[in-house]
């Protein structure tokens, strides 16, 4: 077989997975590395908001990646646990990580309630109830009382790790922030390599089959979407530490887009994709902070680009390369 | 003063009319998106941003060229839905054999590039546009004072609806287009250009988008949001109708109107919401929208 021949995923060759596996891994360590030493090189406020970002674009991607599911409406779980985590710290004065379990259950519960309603139509009716929905939730955010409408929730106190870890420093607070991420990352892993996982990825290929194997679908997906609310929720619990404030732009509509297209960019259905697509948009925004030119254009006509010829993403279209196919990377579509 | 439950009968139809009003556009614009929908199969998020541009290019008409009201009220909708049909036929087209999903990311980032532009341009805050000076004023109905701008909306809105409703339904073109939404291979089989067809469909959806937004103009201000603040209720009028019917979707998006006009007489906090609940609570009783046939 010549490389230049593209091989069909079921025709490649078991040696070269394992080889995938091996290079994964030292990317992985690689990364870590990287990640380790960056606060030396960066500014840690910045990489915390590529770190908290990455994980919900991750968290995302779960849904989207492999269950097949376009969700419109992730804001909701991002934002509603940076507001549930800041209520949870600053009003009720409890400890960090338990302000934190606060914000992710609170997601979760909104993911099953957003959950419940959207999985009853497919397609792209399932991306409009979402949007929909959560636009129901910006609404509630705006007159609740405890969400301070258009102020939000301000100087949200970081606290003590562990009752001694001081988080006010930011290199304390960076490694916490990593510490949850890479947390987060092994938990998305081992979700969509356990059955539970595969069971998603057969109804993503073919939901008819699943459900004709005798697998209620409704349950699988009402399972993957609870899942990957909880973990938007961690992102977003984290992102009201570090910023110290939760606002109604944490749960506007074009959050949700803004998810999307990091997964997009990054690589839908790839594990580290969405990290590589969220670093991208952050640092675009970083940048564009400075200058009057509006982040909506670019974002919209980056969308558009992606659309039309950029659908695997970097990280996808790596896999699809013929250096990632000779590492032994498979791609799908 | 005349009251029923306590609310006085001038501030009930007052409300009533506002959500008439609004009933309109939401039927308006859930209709172009029941159409292209049908055709394309794709859902058409720009369409917020379309009925946005037919407000702007009134409002530059009039201001720049001098034209006023009622040319742009044909002129307006002529140029969106060339801007959508050129669209449509270099882009929107190479995505049609792939998962609908990324026609709806497609149109989505089209949205945010035309809005983020007239942000751009014009700030988030709204341009004035006036009335025709024909129909300043208002008419004393004897139970309620009636905007006479107001009223011709609901009319010419309620006139648009029912002639593309027999555009499509009465028609020869109408007819292909039907034909082709059932099964699109065998109408091109028989020798009818159906890569047009769709072009001209979607041109038409943005038209009628733009139709809107230039009726709207001089209600709600002419501003680079007054876009998406409308787009995400329509899709939760075109959920609770389901995109099976042309009619299911004018009759809902007049009744959702009128019920978000009378959530604000009995309880103004819920009426932001009240679509949304609306909608949810179909999901639960009938899962495929009052008028749909497809999951």
């Amino acid at each position: 077989m010549t490389h230049a021949a593209q091989p069909s995923p079921v025709a490649e060759p078991v040696r070269n997975t394992k080889n995938a596996a091996t290079v994964q891994i030292a990317f992985l360590l690689a990364g870590t590395l990287l990640l380790v030493l960056a606060p030396l090189f960066f500014y840690p406020i910045f990489l915390m908001k590529i770190l908290c970002f990455a994980l919900f674009a991750c968290a995302f991607n779960l849904l989207l990646g492999y269950t097949g599911l376009l969700s419109f409406g992730h804001a909701t779980f991002f934002g509603g646990a940076a507001y549930f985590t800041a209520h949870a710290v600053k009003e009720w004065g409890l400890p960090v990580e338990l302000g934190i379990l606060v914000g992710v259950a609170g997601a979760a519960a909104l993911g099953l309630i957003m959950g419940f309603f959207a999985i009853r139509r497919q397609g792209i009716y399932f991306a409009m109830i979402t949007l929909a929905l959560s636009q129901m939730f910006f609404f509630f955010c705006l007159q609740a009382g405890f969400t301070h409408g258009e102020d939000g929730i301000q100087s949200v106190p970081r606290g003590d790790l562990l009752g001694f870890i001081d988080l006010n420093s930011s290199t304390n607070m960076y490694y916490f922030v990593l510490a949850v991420f890479v947390i987060g990352m092994v938990v998305i892993w081992r979700f969509i390599n356990s059955p539970f996982g595969m069971i998603l990825k057969s109804i993503r290929e073919n939901e008819q089959r699943a459900i004709s194997l005798g697998y209620s679908v409704a349950r699988y997906k009402l399972g993957a979407f609870v899942m990957s609310a909880a973990l938007a929720g961690l992102a977003g619990a984290m992102k009201a530490l570090v910023f110290q404030f939760a606002t109604l732009t944490d749960v506007a509509w074009q959050m949700s887009g803004e998810v999307i297209l990091m997964t997009l960019l990054g690589g839908i259905g790839t594990l580290i994709g969405p990290i590589f697509g969220a670093g991208l948009v952050v640092t675009l925004q970083n940048y564009l902070a400075t200058s009057d030119f509006p982040v909506t254009i670019i974002t919209g006509v980056v969308f558009m680009v992606c659309v039309l010829v950029f659908r695997r993403g970097i990280i996808g279209e790596f896999y699809a390369s013929r250096l990632g196919r000779r590492l032994g990377f498979q791609h799908r579509r | 003063m005349t009251t029923i439950f306590g609310i006085p009968l001038a501030a009930l139809f007052g409300q009533l009319l506002i959500g008439l009003i609004n009933g309109s556009f939401y039927a308006l614009l859930s209709l172009g998106l029941a159409v292209i929908f049908g055709l394309l199969r794709v859902i058409n998020f720009a369409h917020g941003a379309q009925y946005m541009l037919g407000a702007f290019v009134a409002y530059l008409l009039l201001q720049y060229i001098g034209i006023g009201y009622w040319p742009a009220l044909i002129v307006a909708p002529l140029i969106v839905g060339a801007f959508g049909a050129l669209v449509e036929r270099f882009l929107l087209s190479r995505l049609y054999n792939l998962d609908p999903l990324y026609g709806l990311l497609f149109t989505f980032g089209m949205a945010l590039a035309i809005e983020g532009t007239f942000r751009y341009f014009y700030g988030a805050s709204g341009q004035p546009y006036a009335p025709p000076a024909l129909l300043t004023g208002g008419t004393n109905l004897g139970f309620m004072f009636l905007p006479n701008y107001r009223g011709w909306v609901v009319v010419v809105s309620l006139i648009v609806c029912i002639g593309t409703w027999l555009l499509i339904e009465k028609t020869k073109i109408g007819s292909y287009l039907r034909a082709a939404t059932e099964n699109s291979t065998l109408v091109q089989s028989f020798g009818i250009n159906v890569p047009m067809l769709l072009t001209l469909t979607y041109g038409l959806g943005a038209a009628l988008a733009a139709f809107a937004g230039v009726l709207a103009a001089p209600i709600y201000q002419v501003s680079p949001l007054m876009g998406s603040n409308i787009i995400i209720v329509v899709f939760a009028v075109v959920v609770v109708g389901g995109m099976g019917s042309i009619m299911g979707a004018i009759i809902t998006g007049y009744v959702l109107g009128v019920a978000e006009g009378l959530t604000k007489v009995f309880y103004p906090e819920a009426s932001n919401i009240v679509v949304f609940v609306i909608m949810a609570i179909v999901l639960l009783l009938r899962p495929a929208g009052l008028f749909g046939r497809d999951g």
